[in-house]
């Protein structure tokens, strides 16, 4: 990759009246940079800091067969950004969907913010990706009026072909080499308007349907690196256990066993095949030294979050009543269908990696660290891959970690594999929590104010989380930490008079990572649930509430939208009950209806009805895609999945007993309504999951009469 | 370690490999057809969802031994000219997501919908219920089999 900035870049006006300065980049044929920096929400009036010119947000490069190659610091793990990004790219630079190919970058210093998470994709890069495309255009426009000797403004382009009025056409491919060399564009190179899109916001299938549904498309394990050694890691029963003691005389003369290599978070196998490896695992003889959370169990860690609430702050002036609302939410593993997996190369001094990373800096760095290499972290190559699923999870990666160490110690490339219950019982978990919320109402009913006091065990957030919120937030941040990012994620959209919310760290020795949503899983979850019990404290309608209090106008029209389309207080049989609730974050808004059937005991999703403002959707399909998936979340997770804690050991070993839904569990009806109130682009991929949890709990909570507040529902009374 | 003879996606194969070794690291492995995926190794989850002599099963528990004679299908064999209906459907409908676990999920919908071929929603529950989806793609899914059970009706190609 080429960086030669030019002296006379591209200034382009994008959406929300943000700048991208976007740049030819020295290459054979035509490839156009743009530049990360300016392209964040209250930046736009900021000087870029100095050495940004050399930060990329993305590049694209018109090959001499006309392809367009995109490549993003992001990664694709099922949430259709490929997609989204290649019909833009194929929207502004007028050629066909089919063909733009999107690639993920590998990781490099340059990328100011490689980080896949916080929503921010598309709302970092829709801006970038537009005028990095126009310009594009511009470039091969005018490179074909120079062939021609016509007027660059007489031409026309379609589907990747610059024609004149003459009837002259000329292909991009043919044109990609001299428009490298154009000094500047003879024509606009602005965006165009979104009143004129063709394609964006047309409902449009993913670029990679027919390689997923053929069985062709990559992961990590399914690359063909030669002469790759399967390979499983041994586990300590508790998490964080470490190895005491090894026997491994029976193992290493198990049919297929290749090596044996003791590490610090097990003992890996090397064999032929990932069944022989599994097997001679089993008979590895370890004596393990316990794990740090080795004496707590559910009921301990509950009791800490519990004693880390504190006692309750004064109440305001003429404060008349409180209520009080607790809820308890459980670890989550976050259960990728893909397990932790990674490829790994290590020999003289330099090391390859290939895996599914939503961080790969990170990963690169934590490589380069278990070698010893913390200085030249750049002998570390780290090659991002398509990853089954992520959701927070992938911001860590310690099977790329004892791949490198294997590998080393071998001298030859592995393919490691994290089993099944190896990812449930070792990962990093969304933290448990458990919450206080305090409502105050006053003479008439007012509400004089909310207090919300969660204890939640230390989020670990990966370094690049600090990149991504200072861009999100359009300031520096010091460290990022759980707090920094609970007071910048956590805000309640309701005129509830004086309203605080606060966060306790509480110290328990179990990984963690963030999960879809982040905060707002139990936060903002918890917040709904508990709207719905102020409004049957003071005996109105949870709609009615909603309408009155709500502060945002999004926020209102989405709940207007499924009240209407889920046609909210229609009569229904006893047993069976609606729930709404809302959430304004990552830019978007929106809201959830869910009808829920109790009268089997085992609560049963019967309709979900969401709408959604996420200002312009790029891909409606795709969009309705990332809701429903996340509502299936929802549903998993409130109503059965959960995971627990037998004296620091994981007791959910498969999808057997972590119960995430099943289609017997999930209703054929889950509608998404698009509403839209502007032209920014919104995160969606954690958009959809807070709301859906609570309409679900809210829905429960009317149909039997009581609210839950234990996570899992079928946890209660256990 | 025995040679296993077996017909794999319409070729036969021929392999070494110890009896109790599970098809799934034979496929993987050893002769490198990578669409089926681990996701569990214990039949609990269905990515690994693959055709023994038509019917679906689960190569991550059927070990290579006495698989002799018989026909192993996997994604990879599904549409040898273009696109199987169900696949067709699965595209139609954008289905997939991050896509890992959509052969088992297709492979599990072609068995279903060559017994019964106008499969209801209680059919589809208890056909599917087997195969995990994390990305929650199972109304798609439910209508995608709906669509591929018209196509197949219609003589659009065969299963």
């Amino acid at each position: 990759m080429a960086d030669t900035l030019e002296p006379d870049a591209t200034v382009s006006e994008g959406l929300d009246r943000r700048r991208f300065l976007t740049w030819v980049m020295a290459s054979p044929t035509l490839m156009i940079a743009a530049r990360l920096g300016l392209d964040v929400p209250e930046a736009e009036a900021a000087e870029p800091p100095e050495g940004a010119t050399t930060a990329l947000s993305l590049y694209l490069a018109v090959q001499t067969d006309g392809r367009v190659v995109t490549t993003l610091p992001r990664t694709e793990m099922g949430q259709g950004i490929t997609t989204a990004v290649a019909m833009l790219v194929a929207e502004e630079l007028d050629t066909a969907l089919d063909q733009v190919d999107v690639r993920s970058a590998g990781a490099d210093a340059r990328w100011a913010i490689q980080l896949t998470g916080l929503s921010s994709t598309m709302r970092f890069l829709t801006g970038p990706l537009r005028a990095a495309a126009a310009e594009a255009r511009a470039r091969l426009v005018t490179a074909a009026a120079l062939r021609w000797r016509v007027l660059a403004h007489t031409l026309a382009t379609s589907h990747g072909v610059v024609s004149a009025p003459d009837g002259r056409r000329a292909g991009y491919g043919e044109l990609a080499e001299d428009a490298a060399r154009v000094l500047l564009p003879a024509v606009s190179s602005q965006p165009r308007p979104v009143s004129r899109f063709k394609l964006v916001g047309q409902p449009t299938g993913r670029i990679d349907a027919r390689d997923i549904v053929t069985g062709a498309t990559r992961y990590a394990l399914d690359l063909d690196i030669p002469e790759a050694l399967p390979t499983v890691v041994a586990r300590p029963p508790t998490l964080r256990g470490t190895v005491q003691f090894v026997d491994d005389a029976s193992a290493r003369t198990m049919p297929g066993v290749v090596a044996v290599v003791p590490l610090g978070t097990g003992v890996a196998v090397v064999a032929r095949t990932f069944g022989q490896a599994l097997a001679a695992r089993a008979a590895l003889r370890i004596t393990w030294t316990p794990g740090p959370a080795s004496a707590l169990s559910d009921a301990d860690i509950r009791t800490r979050l519990r004693d880390g609430i504190g006692p309750r702050p004064l109440p305001p002036l003429f404060t008349t009543r409180t209520i009080e609302g607790r809820f308890d939410f459980p670890y989550l593993a976050h259960a990728t269908m893909e397990t932790q997996s990674c490829l790994a190369r290590v020999q003289a001094g330099q090391a390859e990696v290939w895996l599914g990373a939503q961080d790969p800096k990170y990963a690169q760095r934590e490589v380069a660290r278990a070698l010893g290499w913390e200085l030249t972290p750049w002998r570390v190559t780290v090659h991002t891959i398509r990853a089954g699923g992520g959701f927070g999870r992938r911001f860590f990666t310690e099977a790329a970690v004892e791949a490198a160490l294997v590998s080393r110690a071998i001298g030859r490339p592995v393919k490691l594999m994290w089993s099944r219950d190896d990812d449930m019982r070792h990962g990093h978990f969304r933290p448990a929590s458990h919450h206080r919320i305090l409502a105050y109402l006053g003479p008439g009913g007012r509400v004089l104010g909310w207090h919300h006091r969660a204890a939640i065990p230390t989020v670990e957030l990966p370094h690049g989380f600090g990149d991504a919120l200072t861009a999100l937030a359009g300031e520096v941040l010091p460290k990022v930490t759980s707090a920094v990012f609970f007071a910048l994620s956590q805000k309640l959209p309701y005129g509830f008079g004086w309203v605080s919310q606060e966060l306790r760290d509480v110290a328990i020795p179990i990984p963690t990572a963030s999960f879809r949503s982040v905060f707002t899983s139990q936060v903002g979850v918890s917040n709904e649930v508990f709207v719905d019990e102020l409004a049957r404290e003071l005996q109105v309608d949870p709609v009615a509430l909603r309408r009155e209090r709500l502060t945002s106008n999004r926020l209102k029209a989405v709940l207007d939208k499924v009240a209407t389309e889920g046609q909210w207080g229609r009569s229904l049989p006893p047993g069976v009950a609606q729930g709404v609730a809302v959430l304004e974050e990552w830019d978007s808004a929106i809201a959830h209806l869910v009808e829920v059937d109790v009268t089997g005991g085992t609560p049963r999703v019967l309709r979900i009805v969401i709408a959604a403002d996420v200002g312009l959707p790029i891909n409606p399909k795709g969009i309705e895609a990332q809701l429903q998936g996340a509502a299936v979340d929802a549903m998993s997770t409130t109503l059965s999945a959960g995971v627990h804690i037998d004296a620091g050991a994981v007791r959910e070993g498969s999808f057997a007993d972590y119960r995430w839904m099943r289609m017997k569990h999930v209703p054929s009806d889950i509608q998404v309504h698009l509403v839209r109130s502007d032209d920014r682009v919104g995160g969606v991929g954690e958009l959809g999951y807070p709301s859906a949890a609570a309409a679900l709990t809210n829905a429960i909570a009317r149909a039997r009469g009581s609210m839950p507040t234990r996570f899992p529902i079928l946890d209660e009374g256990v | 370690m025995a040679a296993h003879q077996f017909i794999l996606n319409g070729q036969t194969v021929s392999v070494e490999a110890p009896e109790d070794l599970s098809l799934l690291w034979v496929l993987r492995d050893v002769l490198g057809v990578t669409g089926p995926k681990y996701g569990c190794g214990v039949g609990v989850c269905g990515a690994c969802t693959s055709h023994l002599d038509g019917e679906a099963f689960r190569p991550c528990i059927h070990p290579v031994g006495g698989l002799s004679g018989r026909e192993v299908v996997t994604i990879e064999g599904l549409g040898a000219q273009g696109l199987h209906p169900v696949q067709q459907a699965w595209v139609d409908e954008d289905v997939a997501q991050c896509g890992f676990c959509q052969p088992g999920q297709i492979m599990a919908a072609v068995a279903l919908l060559k017994k019964n071929a106008q499969p209801t929603d209680a059919d589809i529950d208890a056909a599917m219920s087997d195969n995990v989806c994390r990305c929650g793609t199972y109304v798609r899914i439910r209508a995608a089999i709906k669509r591929a059970a018209l196509l197949l009706r219609s003589g659009a190609g065969g299963g």
